[in-house]
């Protein structure tokens, strides 16, 4: 083919080398061979680059995404292992005219959809009237029964949705899939944008890209506008942090200023809505759903839900809160639907649907099955009622004729007719589009690679408003089914390009009247709870690795076995056996500590986590080959430096909100509990040989007990340095005075009426500073140790409502 | 006939719980040959809040919160119902006639047998039951007498034993061991039936306590009993059959709920915040009044 750019860019090197796949659409260059317009300019600033040059570029935008973490979790893996955002940094062009047809076909199929949807769950005259087949729906897992009958306190079912489309061969744009859930990409797109600036600064200043900013403002607006409580906050409803997408929804609920909120960390009360905070229940009523809609409410959906709230459907029929978007919408996913949806839009508007959707058979029907049947060569046939593209699921499905996935064989062909004649009604089959391909940059040259493009809807007061571009993913090989980021696709920016220059938008409201220092909300229960047991696993696998130090140091000294005998003890009751080198039971308390951070990894730094994952996977690989001993006191001594590590990392950066004085208690009364239990053994009059020295050691406060009492080690001596200082980090008693400091900042001092925790703290504090050495005998230390703890109980009561 | 009924269902956790949020399912539902002439749920503690309403199928369930510290719950049920002998019913399909009538149903109200054909949570697909269904047939049955000749063979196949399984134990673990109550009856029926393309569903319900003079006791009349339905055509509509007594349901069977299984309409069911195991006791009484 003979191509030649319309107007010749200074330089054109890469278009000119540029091949793109016979008979298939380019967004570079269209059926002619021309430059579509719009790429004049990227192609001459890549051109007039040298590859190193290039890869410098590419770097700050991925360096911008590593320093955001952005991040993306590979779907169904239970760790916490994430993989880099796979960014593709050459952006997608459209000229503003050829978007303009995108977005009215999309708003068309926006308002079909609410009109679908509303049916469903209202007077179902589609299904009646024989406009969709009653299987469909009554068989349908979205369907969810609950929600029939209940009319959505905003009017609407649909608030804010996602289109994946993309452009076949005859050039013409086609919708993949509805994603109306709780479709996940919009924080990705600001980042791609704001990722994209980094990497073409000057070209994205002189190409008039129409912004992003403008979409969120309008949605952001139009979710307040849903509060019927000027004084409750907007919510984003997260499913937590193991799901794939769980840093989009943290960056874009920081963007937005929305809480991001968990199902264990809403509650519902007469009806109402109410988030669980440190300082009681906080009004909720607006949400917007990250969570699929089954998982929402384990009372009256899914049972075996673990992400939601109870009493949310009771809260949602009452009235009292606006969901984005209703539950039950998931309906509108189906697979199959897409086969009814043209010829529904001819009966409820006249008007058949401006931006077609992919051709789809449902096979529930003689004649339908039996065109898949005859043509399964060019088809994608799978499960009819799943939310997914089959190739997404895991479900057996066939592509082009071959079987694939739930066990199918390769060469499988044979079953595919049977398959389809036991499935029928299961089953639905959707036409093989080939996609248009994009050029990515690779090795110093622009390949073409498949691409969809992924379109944000957001109802406003000037109704749907669409972003403009901003989300693309591109496969990563010819195959258009291998786009998906779970199958090693990128994703990439799409810009919008105007013939004139466009407003600049910002978040940023204008600003007036003096500045104001933003003031967090009040800080979630579950947030709380998990900073607090944070704080006392770390704690508790410090103090488990100083015993462990001190009990394989003296392994092998006769004269120590006594006292090797009451370690054992302690040690045992905290679930570790010794005799492993590296007891399963400290790498258990480590991973409690994992467990919690992984729970709040968006309030603390990125550094902090790092350490702690890396003294997990240290361990583990230790545990292989430490033996008992010397060798096990040294690894011991490299933990305790990596803990501290953490511990640093956490206690220098973290700011000092609440979240960070609820940390501090729990390690506090970690550490207390376990040193007066320390003393209570060795302290004892009829303690071992060496106890004291051992107690010493263990306390870390070798140094300044020689320095305070020169040789001579006495139980007075220990039990003064090690319980009643107040200066000693290592002491009781300096503990107990941190609880009583956080907690009084928590809740503002220990004026007023006192809670439970705080009147706890206060007896327990005055109860040892009037004890003296003598007084605090073993009887004396074990009764603390017992108060030391019940101040758990007594927090969860006070705080975590 | 009418009854009076007491039911009594309670539950004692081993440490106080928190915030509880609950559904009950155990007042007769209005209808279907059944009239409830005075009904009263009581729950202890006193909850903080409580909703009475009907749930998609017309079942009424009581929605009620328990949000301060307590150590269990209690229902009590009192209730005297009027239950008429079942109707008889229209002709059934022929077994062979009824899909063709179920492509031509295009209805998705509560009655609609469109919900009770494909697998639900506790109602998976099971190729052996299926199989036993069908070995159950012979040529030429009306849908009703194919429903009854599986229910027959099922009750033959299976003992009932109280202590065999739970309230958990899968229907397929049940088919194995050949032994169960009355829910693992009703669920490997309609596991059955719907391998047959029968729509079936979960009824939940009273038996009278004692027989009538000269007949024997019922199994299953000392706690909440379940049977099943299955639909036998547009003008048949809904049959119960109870394969645990291997008879229809009639004026001994008192209806308290339908649903696809058992998850649709336990008794009660909830969440809580707390830790530690819990006991429950259930106990019930149906007497004729008067």
């Amino acid at each position: 083919m003979v191509r030649k750019a319309r107007a010749k860019p200074q330089d054109s090197r890469l278009f000119d080398r540029y091949q793109p796949l016979p008979g298939v659409p380019d967004e570079l260059v269209d059926a002619a061979g021309f430059m579509r317009p719009g790429w004049e300019g990227l192609i001459a600033h890549l051109s007039a680059l040298a590859p190193a040059e290039v890869a410098q570029d590419f770097a700050r935008g991925e360096q911008h995404l590593a320093d955001a973490g952005v991040f993306f979790r590979k779907y169904g893996d239970p760790t916490i292992a994430t993989r880099d955002w796979p960014f593709s940094p050459v952006p997608i062009l459209l000229p503003e005219q050829e978007w303009r047809a995108i977005e009215a076909g999309l708003i068309q199929r926006a308002d079909l959809l609410e009109q679908v949807v509303a049916d469903l769950y209202g007077p179902n005259r589609l299904v009646a009237e024989g406009h969709l087949p009653a299987p469909l729906i009554a068989e349908n897992p979205e369907w969810l029964r609950p929600m029939v009958g209940v009319v959505p306190r905003s009017g609407h079912f649909l608030h804010f949705m996602a289109f994946e489309i993309g452009r076949g061969p005859d050039g013409r744009w086609w919708v993949l899939s509805d994603r109306t859930d709780a479709p996940s990409g919009a924080g990705f797109a600001l980042e791609n944008r704001v990722a994209t600036t980094r990497v073409f600064p000057d070209l994205y200043n002189r190409t008039n890209v129409h912004r992003l900013a403008g979409f969120f403002r309008s949605f952001r607006d139009a979710l307040d506008r849903l509060r019927c409580d000027p004084a409750s906050r907007v919510g984003i409803l997260t499913p937590g942090p193991l799901t794939d997408t769980y840093y989009e929804q943290a960056y874009i609920a920081r963007y937005l200023g929305l809480s991001l909120l968990e199902g264990e960390d809403l509650t519902v009360e007469n009806g109402q809505l109410r988030i669980r905070t440190v300082k009681g229940l906080a009004p909720v009523d607006v949400l917007w759903r990250r969570m699929d809609g089954i998982w929402a409410d384990p009372l009256e959906l899914r049972e075996d839900s673990q992400l939601g709230t109870p009493g949310l459907l009771s809260a949602v029929r009452q009235g009292h809160v606006a969901m984005v978007n209703a539950l039950g919408v998931g309906v509108l996913e189906t697979q199959a639907l897409m086969a009814f949806l043209p010829a529904i839009s001819e009966v409820q508007t006249g008007r058949p649907l401006s931006l077609p959707n992919v051709a789809t058979w449902w096979c529930g029907q003689p004649g339908e099955l039996a065109h898949v049947r005859a043509n399964a060569g060019r088809m994608m046939i799978g499960p009819a009622m799943s939310t997914r593209m089959p190739y997404e699921t895991s479900a057996r499905h066939a592509i082009g004729g071959q079987m694939r996935g739930g066990g199918a064989q390769a060469g499988d062909d044979a079953d595919l007719h049977d398959w389809l004649t036991d499935n029928a009604a299961g089953l639905m089959g959707k036409e093989l589009v080939t996609l248009s391909t994009t050029p990515v940059y690779e090795d110093g040259a622009l390949v073409p690679r498949p691409m969809t493009i992924r379109v944000f809807l957001a109802r406003t007061s000037r109704g749907w408003e669409v972003m403009p571009g901003g989300f693309a993913r591109i496969g990563s090989s010819a195959d258009t089914t291998a786009i998906s980021m779970r199958n090693g696709g990128s994703v990439a920016d799409v810009w919008v390009i105007s013939p004139a220059p466009v407003e600049p938008v910002t978040m940023l409201g204008p600003v007036a009247g003096p500045f104001l220092r933003a003031e967090p909300g009040p800080l979630p229960s579950r947030a709380a709870d998990n900073l607090f047991w944070l704080g006392r696993y770390t704690e508790r696998t410090e103090g488990l690795l100083r015993l462990l130090r001190a009990y394989n140091s003296r392994l092998h000294e006769a004269a120590s076995r006594p006292l090797l005998t009451a370690l054992r003890a302690r040690l045992a009751t905290y679930g570790i056996d010794p005799k492993e080198p590296l007891p399963k039971g400290l790498q258990a308390t480590l991973g409690s500590a994992v467990y919690s951070a992984s729970q709040i990894r968006d309030r603390f730094s990125v550094d902090g986590w790092a350490a702690l994952k890396d003294m997990e996977k240290s361990m583990s690989r230790i545990a292989r080959t430490a033996e008992t001993g010397m060798d096990a006191a040294l690894v011991m001594s490299v933990m305790l430096r990596k803990i501290a590590g953490f511990s640093g990392l956490v206690h220098e950066n973290m700011y000092r909100a609440a979240g960070w004085q609820f940390l501090t208690i729990g390690r506090s009364l970690e550490r207390a509990a376990m040193m007066t239990d320390l003393l209570a053994v060795l302290a004892d009059p009829a303690a071992a040989e060496g106890a004291l020295e051992l107690a010493i050691e263990v306390g870390d406060s070798l140094m300044v007990h020689r320095q305070r009492y020169a040789v001579i080690t006495s139980r007075a001596s220990v039990i003064d340095l090690l319980a009643l200082d107040e200066s000693n980090p290592r002491a009781v008693r300096f503990h107990l005075d941190v609880i009583r400091k956080r907690v009084d900042e928590i809740t503002g001092g220990s004026g007023g009426t006192l809670s439970d925790f705080q009147r706890r703290v206060l007896a327990l504090q005055t109860d040892l500073a009037l004890h003296s050495v003598a007084s605090l005998d073993t009887g004396a230390l074990r009764l603390l140790q017992g108060r030391i703890l019940d101040l758990s109980l007594a927090l969860n009561a006070t705080f975590m409502h | 006939m009418i009854y009076d009924i007491k039911l009594r269902i309670t539950y004692d956790y081993a440490s106080p719980a928190v915030n509880g949020r609950h559904l009950a399912c155990v007042m007769p539902m209005e209808g279907g040959g059944q009239r409830v002439i005075a009904g009263l749920l009581s729950l202890a503690p006193q909850p903080e809040e409580r909703v009475d309403r009907s749930d998609f199928f017309g079942n009424p369930v009581t929605e009620f919160a328990l949000r301060a510290p307590h150590e269990g719950v209690a229902l009590t049920l009192q209730a005297r119902v009027e239950r008429l002998a079942p109707a008889p019913a229209g002709p059934s399909l022929p077994l062979a006639a009824l899909p063709e009538a179920l492509s031509r149903t295009a209805d998705l109200s509560p009655g609609s047998p469109l919900h009770f054909l494909s697998p639900s949570v506790r109602v998976p697909r099971h190729a052996g039951m299926a199989a036993f269904a069908r070995a159950a047939l012979h040529p030429g049955l009306t849908t009703a007498e194919a429903v009854i000749a599986v229910g027959r063979a099922l009750h033959g196949y299976m003992r009932f034993d109280a202590k065999a399984t739970t309230v958990d134990t899968p229907a397929a673990k049940a088919f194995e061991l050949r032994q169960g109550v009355c829910q693992d009856f009703s669920h490997i029926l309609i596991t059955c039936l719907r391998g047959l393309g029968i729509p079936a569903g979960y009824v939940s319900g009273f038996l009278r306590t004692l027989p009538p003079p000269g007949k024997p006791r019922l199994e299953g009349a000392d706690a909440m009993h379940a049977w099943v339905r299955a639909w036998c055509g547009p003008e048949a509509g809904w049959l119960e059959f109870d394969p645990t007594n291997d008879k229809m349901a009639d004026a001994d069977h008192i209806t308290v709920a339908h649903g696809r299984d058992y998850s649709d309409v336990p008794p009660i069911k909830g969440i809580l915040r707390g830790s530690g195991d819990q006991t429950s006791k259930q106990s019930v009484d149906v007497v004729p009044a008067g």
